[in-house]
């Protein structure tokens, strides 16, 4: 079985490196793991077009610098808790390509045995509780996560993906005043695309985002959520913060969804104008990186290069695997109901 | 009768339950119990008071009120090394936790192909007749009965409450745990040494002859007393307390309405598309062959529950109209 190159080889790292210094490695990681996601869910959208998978499939492209920037500040055993649109996440936080393939087309290997799909894939060995297709709804699952590492001292923090749109649902404001209260290790992360499915933010709430963590005396941070660097930045000032007992934050990371709220939302005249996404289009994360990383001298264009043609192979491979994936035995249909 | 001698030790409901809570809470450090006033207030009805004072508020915890919070926070911290007892109130406030019971907790064992478990207890009340009107007085375990993926229990006797909390406790499922509220002073013989009680098993209360009577919570005590009076009229009744919607003791029941020929099952919940139906069926389905008469059901009446005591008493079943039907069904008119 093919599997995903280590997404989690940070040990190399040297202790004690001076603050600000750019680690090109985590830097090449970095750009891997988003162009990973990039090929996936470009793969996934052709999958789909073609009808050769099932259900619906939310993509995430142009949002990767968040999942990437923030999961690269975390350890394997750190927590995290997804979306909807959550392949993203879930690839940052180390998951496999031809495992994940599995499970989008509804595969025997798929990590939830094909029972889960894609707004489901939990990946326990990699500290990923689950996608979630309620919006917010893994807000108190992520806070619970940061309970429990808390009570039993175990270092862990938890991180909790959600979209703006999530800013809408009460489950967010009882966990956040919670979290504070007690000062939990957890850090709610919002990718403001701007559009709860069809529906600008403007539409749907009231006062500022950041006012709503403010009021609760959660430390929040509003930051571009394209340049993957600025999101590392952030995520490991706000982990650390939590590790060592300072409690929760709010990490606002303004972004722009590519393609619509699903695979088949193709029509999207009625809701934002094309100049719009060109616009933002313009301000690509694996671009915006890439160049960084050229422009600093940090490593060059046939590296960058070489590494997207692995990931490419490595996509293609995965997905081969995956179409030629037995599917699950009819008599797992009643299996894992009860642990 | 599963029913020991608990060698003449006599306690409450309410102690039972508080009971089995200490003793896990001293057994396994990974338990927690959290909710609205369960520390120093010790629970609205005062059931836990005293608990936090062994074990102190870092595992007897005052939340906000926010049943959704705290259940999630459960969800969570059951996913992750912990084995939370969060506590809601009132079983009504249960319809606030819905998603986090039904699309969280119940599903991620599955969707997650058995890789993720959460063991988790749901404590709550159900049951009218205190006079609480139509907001504090419902039974819902039926909707969570509805539902793959949760346990569902509903004891009816101090004995039964306190075994079955522990191995709710111990189970690595999430469980929703119903105390009807007006029988926490209900007293019963409880033994000091350790025991626990296997979801999922009936226990027969009275044996009879004549006529089962499958009774829940607290419709058990009802449908004693309503077997009393029918022995004074020479109907031998059996009452049977399945403990359990879910896992449900399906041999039990259809067990004892082959050997009596008649059944009728008793629940405090709304009688439509509730409880009563998923046993009446379970018995019509698996004795057919042996009955006398059709299985008859009686629940809480269609309606909110009323404020005013002479409404709210004509909505749930009681020893007389209890011992009415079974009269009506054995033909002894």
């Amino acid at each position: 079985m093919a599997k995903a190159k280590s997404t989690k080889a940070k040990s190399t790292k040297p202790a004690g490196k001076p603050a600000g210094t750019e680690d090109v490695e985590d830097l090449l990681q970095m750009y891997e793991q988003m162009v990973r996601i990039r090929e996936f869910e470009d793969k996934v959208n052709e999958l789909y077009t073609s009808a050769k998978m099932p259900g619906l499939a939310h993509l995430y492209i142009g949002e990767e610098a968040i999942a990437v920037g923030v999961c690269e500040a975390l350890n394997g055993d750190d927590y995290i808790t997804s979306t909807h649109r959550g392949h993203g996440h879930c690839i940052a936080k180390g998951a496999a390509v031809d495992i994940m393939f599995a499970e989008l087309l509804g595969k025997a290997a798929g990590y939830c045995g094909g029972k889960g799909g894609s707004m489901h894939i939990a990946d326990q060995a990699n500290g990923n509780l689950g996608a979630n297709a309620i919006v917010g709804g893994s807000a108190g699952i992520a806070a619970g996560a940061a309970f429990s590492a808390k009570r039993l001292g175990t270092g862990q923090v938890a991180v909790c993906f959600f979209g703006e749109g999530a800013l809408g649902q009460g489950l967010l404001y009882e966990t956040m005043n919670m979290a504070q209260l007690w000062k939990l290790p957890v850090i709610f992360v919002c990718e403001n695309n701007m559009y709860n499915e069809y529906t600008h933010y403007n539409e749907t709430a009231a006062g500022t985002l950041a006012g709503r963590a403010e009021a609760f005396g959660i430390h929040t941070e509003e930051i571009d959520g394209q340049d993957a660097r600025v999101v590392n930045e952030a995520a490991k000032r706000l982990v650390e913060r939590a590790r060592k007992g300072e409690g929760p934050s709010f990490l606002i990371c303004n972004t722009y969804r590519y393609h619509g709220h699903h695979v088949g939302d193709i029509d999207r005249a009625y809701y934002r104008p094309k100049e719009e996404e060109l616009e933002w289009q313009q301000r690509d994360p694996i671009t915006i990186l890439a160049d960084w990383i050229i422009g600093q001298k940090l490593s060059d264009q046939s590296v960058l290069d070489h590494i997207k043609a692995d990931v490419k192979s490595e996509v293609a491979r995965g997905a081969e695997f995956a179409l030629n994936a037995p599917y699950p035995d009819p008599s797992e249909v009643d299996t894992n109901v009860y642990a | 009768m599963s029913t020991p001698n608990g060698n003449g030790r006599v306690i409450t409901m309410g102690q039972a339950i508080k009971e089995a809570l200490a003793e896990e809470l001293r057994r396994d450090p990974t338990v927690y119990v959290m909710g609205e006033d369960v520390a120093e207030a010790g629970t609205a009805f005062k059931v836990l008071k005293g608990l936090v004072d062994e074990f102190g508020t870092d595992r007897v915890i005052d939340s906000p009120i926010s049943e959704p919070g705290i259940t999630g926070l459960g969800v969570g911290a059951a996913m992750t090394g912990m084995r939370p007892v969060v506590d809601i109130m009132f079983g009504d406030f249960s319809t606030l936790i819905m998603d986090q019971m039904v699309n969280q907790a119940a599903k991620i064992h599955y969707m997650s192909g058995g890789k993720l478990k959460v063991p988790m207890v749901l404590r709550t009340t159900m049951g009218a007749t205190r006079r609480s009107a139509a907001q504090h007085s419902q039974s819902l375990h039926a909707w969570f009965s509805h539902v793959p993926g949760v346990k569902v229990v509903i004891p009816s006797t101090p004995y039964d409450a306190k075994g079955l909390l522990k191995t709710a406790i111990r189970d690595d499922n999430p469980v929703v745990f119903f105390e009807d509220k007006m029988m926490y002073q209900l007293k019963g013989e409880v033994p000091e040494e350790e025991y626990t009680i296997p979801l999922g098993v009936a226990d027969i209360k009275r044996e009879g002859s004549d006529i089962t009577i499958v009774a829940t919570s607290s419709m058990v005590q009802v449908s004693l007393a309503a077997a009393d009076m029918l022995a004074e009229i020479g109907i031998s009744a059996e009452v049977v307390d399945p403990r359990c919607t879910f896992p449900l003791d399906k041999e039990a029941l259809i067990n004892s309405a082959k050997k009596t020929s008649r059944a009728i099952v008793v629940d405090e919940g709304y009688e439509r598309y509730g409880v009563t139906a998923e046993m009446a069926s379970v018995i019509a389905d698996g004795a057919f062959y042996y009955l006398d008469a059709p299985v008859k059901r009686m629940g809480a009446m269609d309606v909110p529950i009323p404020f005013s005591p002479v409404l709210e008493d004509l909505t749930v079943p009681t020893p007389d109209t209890v011992f009415e039907m079974a009269k009506t069904l054995c033909g002894a008119n």
